[in-house]
């Protein structure tokens, strides 16, 4: 017969009170002092974890690396490492001639090529003092647009994306494939274009294209309403980005922000209204203005932006006026083709220009423009010759980026993705 | 750009052509632009003036120039501040001539906080030392790079292999 | 899959007239890799733009099984590096592309990657053969999405002419040079 064990001897006489779901109230209030022996919640023992974020991550838009101090999910501090795709623009357009550093130009911001292009043509043709004929000047408006269009489009779809929204990528995505294949039939590329040379554009637009633009863009506002009419007003998007990574008006010009990120700040700031170039100041459109400067902001004034576009190729697509496209000067326009076949000068004027290039005169300038990012700015010197001297390029992002750390300090992990993709942080342009 | 600037520069020039005497050293209005060439002794005091008392509350970009190939210059190296006052509309380029002797250039981040990078950027790339700048190291070529990139005595082939990743505790410990 | 000799019944299939499908394991195996390609896009500049066109569903890549994309290097077998790779970045991706497991295969997407493309200067690697061995090139810049599907249809025939390796063989490299002429 087994003996008989009295259970009391296993249970010590202080054990700690054991709770039911019932005592739960809500919050357990960590000053209590029978919660776990005596122990307050600042008392416990926490060391601060490393993480790294990138350079290869999936909701880094571009190579860059964060890296950050944490404490649970709070970010304490944070460094940002950029120069992941650092290709060495300056140093390599200096043994380039003019033309020859359009595609570089492609490259930098490589969501709206074309805008690039132009600003970089846009430069030159002040340094000689051209001017382009009015039908390049529609054009090129045209185009610039349709690519605001479609960088508006990428940002906005990857960072809802990053938010947790999967859907909203695929509707801006198609939508922005069918400009895509719009600007296909203009240049002959996908994504970079190439199309404008100094002193005009490459070639004429093909027939009926200005159909095709019509067409596309009529498809334009029912995706952007299902993307808005999706997350604007649900309860978890506003929860993740109301308050998030918020950066007042003065802050913004302090840091050199530009563009639509300092646009949400509330300040009103946009080289087409306020230094118009090519026709903006007979358009009619508006500027969108946020008033927070965080992420919901950031995305909201790009949506809006998104239909002013809309607006503006709307009003420029029937006004292409007829015309040539390319300046007549022959400092930089090739002679035709049956000129060069017959007569001299066409002929040496056409081999000075492929081997010696677009040569403007000594000087140095410095021109913006309003990309979809901020404003884009060349530094350009020349010392007389088809190369230029140095180029400087003023990326919009890399101030943005600048402010990062501003921005992160303080908040929690998953607060950086949604920041970061408010930014519009292309590497390319951020790190040239 | 705008020809409407052009009261605006003159204004400006005669100011500061007052108020700073034999620092401005030259002016130049080509293409519309206002670029003045200071000396670098008086830059910060420059600087400080324009966003204190004309409102030129963005610093666009710091560029570095190496002005070796040139036809004609003052000193070998040049660092270019672009400003602009949104309140005003005016823009205004700062050129300042360094000798490759006395790198040291004032730091602009004491005024604007855009100046953190661009300086950083005109560091890597030719080699001044801003005194004053919280964090002054490489940004976009890798750590164990050795040289200025964009001086015209670099070739432009010298490519540097790296073999580790770098270390950020400088970079995390920065002031905000 | 199934006999190569088609029409005849071979080996443990004449036992069984109703037509018991046998094949090599190593077919089976290659067939399973083959058809379910994830990826790792290392994607750096304007060629991952055209990779997510190609993920997107108008140039479907999962219709040949690359549709998920692991951004874990523990959870992919295929890396598609898309975009220009500079000294800065060399040394992040031999430790990501170390940390693959084996088999792994490797796409190079785009002029840059290939060969340095037009930025033959200090900053870019002049291809990234130089690093990690790669298996299919894609020249473009961008390459067309369609060229990515070649590509990655490319890379599912040479999968099937390779063997599978016996335990034993850690580096599938190795194994691919001693078959190479065969």
């Amino acid at each position: 017969m087994a003996n008989k064990i009295d259970i009391k001897e296993f249970v010590p006489s202080e054990a700690p009170p054991r709770y039911s779901a019932r005592d739960f109230d809500g919050d357990v209030d960590p000053k209590r002092d029978d919660f776990d022996e005596g122990l307050t919640l600042p008392d416990i023992n926490t060391t601060p974890m490393f993480i790294n974020i990138g350079p290869t991550h999936p909701a880094t838009h571009g190579t860059f690396r964060v890296y950050a101090q944490l404490d649970g999910e709070t970010v304490e501090k944070a460094g940002v490492d950029v120069g992941y795709l650092h290709r060495g623009f300056e140093k390599i357009v200096e043994i380039k001639q003019y033309n020859q550093i359009i595609p570089y130009t492609d490259r930098l911001n490589y969501c709206s090529g074309l805008t690039n292009n132009v600003a970089f043509c846009k430069a030159v043709e002040r340094m000689m003092g051209i001017e382009v004929p009015p039908r390049t000047i529609a054009i090129r408006v045209i185009i610039m647009e349709i690519q605001r269009i479609m960088d508006h489009m990428i940002c906005c779809g990857t960072n809802i994306v990053d938010i947790g929204a999967l859907t909203n990528f695929w509707y801006f995505y198609n939508a922005r494939d069918k400009l895509n294949d719009v600007l296909e039939a203009l240049t002959g590329a996908r994504l970079t274009y190439t199309y404008t040379r100094v002193g005009g554009l490459a070639w004429d637009l093909p027939d009926g294209w200005r159909e095709n633009v019509k067409a596309a863009i009529k498809e334009i506002p029912s995706a952007i309403k299902d993307v808005r009419g999706l997350v604007a007003k649900n309860r978890i998007f506003q929860d993740r980005t109301r308050g998030v990574g918020q950066i007042s008006g003065e802050n913004a010009i302090n840091f050199g922000w530009t563009g639509p990120c300092l646009r949400a700040s509330g300040v009103d700031l946009d080289l087409r209204k306020v230094r118009p170039y090519y026709g903006y100041e007979d358009l009619e459109f508006d500027i969108p203005i946020g008033s927070n400067g965080d992420v919901y902001d950031r995305i909201i004034v790009r949506i809006e932006e998104m239909h002013e576009s809309l607006k503006i190729i709307h009003q420029m697509i029937d006004r292409v006026p007829d015309g040539p496209i390319n300046v007549d000067d022959k400092r930089v326009t090739l002679p035709p083709k049956q000129k060069v076949h017959t007569s001299m000068e066409a002929l040496i004027n056409h081999f000075k220009l492929v081997i010696d290039g677009v040569q403007p005169p000594p000087g140095r300038i410095y021109d913006a423009t309003e990309t979809p990012n901020g404003e884009l700015g060349f530094y350009i010197i020349s010392d007389g010759s088809g190369h230029p001297y140095r180029i400087k390029v003023r990326p919009p992002c890399f101030y943005t980026m600048n402010a990062l750390k501003f921005l992160v300090e303080g908040g929690m992990v998953a607060d950086i993705v949604a920041i970061l993709g408010g930014l519009n942080v292309i590497a390319g342009e951020l790190d040239r | 750009m705008a020809t409407q600037e052009t009261p605006k520069h003159d204004a400006l020039v005669a100011e500061l052509k007052n108020r700073f005497g034999a620092k401005i050293l030259d002016v130049d209005r080509s293409y519309d632009d206002c670029t003045l060439i200071v000396d670098k002794a008086g830059i910060h005091d420059v600087l400080a003036f324009l966003k204190n008392e004309h409102r030129f509350d963005l610093l666009l970009d710091i560029a570095g120039v190496d002005c070796m190939n040139l036809p004609k210059f003052r000193e070998r190296f040049e660092v270019v501040y672009m400003l602009y006052s949104i309140g005003d509309d005016v823009r205004v380029r700062l050129e300042v001539p360094i000798s490759e002797l006395d790198l040291d250039v004032p730091t602009a981040t004491d005024l604007w906080k855009s100046a953190n990078w661009a300086e950083r950027e005109a560091f890597e790339m030719f080699g001044f030392n801003f005194v004053g700048h919280p964090c002054l190291k490489r940004l976009l070529t890798h750590h164990e790079f050795v040289g200025h990139p964009l001086r015209k005595d670099y070739p432009i082939m010298g490519g540097q292999w790296c073999a580790t990743t770098s270390d950020m505790t400088e970079e995390l410990n920065e002031p905000r | 899959m199934g006999v190569r000799n088609s029409g005849y019944l071979v080996g443990i299939e004449t036992k069984n007239e109703t037509g018991l499908i046998t094949t090599r394991l190593d077919e089976i195996v290659r067939w399973g890799r083959k058809n379910s390609l994830w990826p790792l896009p290392f994607g750096t500049a304007c060629c991952a733009i055209e990779f997510m066109g190609v993920v997107s569903s108008k140039f479907d890549i999962s219709r040949f099984g690359a549709e998920l994309v692991r951004f874990s290097p523990r959870q992919s077998d295929m890396i598609l590096v898309a975009g220009t790779i500079n000294y800065k970045l060399a040394p992040v991706l031999k430790k990501i592309y170390d940390q693959i497991a084996e088999p792994k295969y490797v796409i190079s997407m785009g002029a840059c990657a290939c060969s340095g493309g037009f930025y033959d200067n200090y900053a870019t690697v002049q291809g990234i053969d130089q690093i990690i061995p790669v298996d299919v090139f894609i020249p473009g810049c961008p390459p067309r999405p369609e060229a990515i599907l070649h590509a990655v249809m490319k890379l599912q025939e040479r999968i099937d002419k390779e063997p599978v390796p016996k335990r034993g063989v850690h580096r599938r490299h190795e194994v691919v040079e001693k078959f190479r002429d065969s």
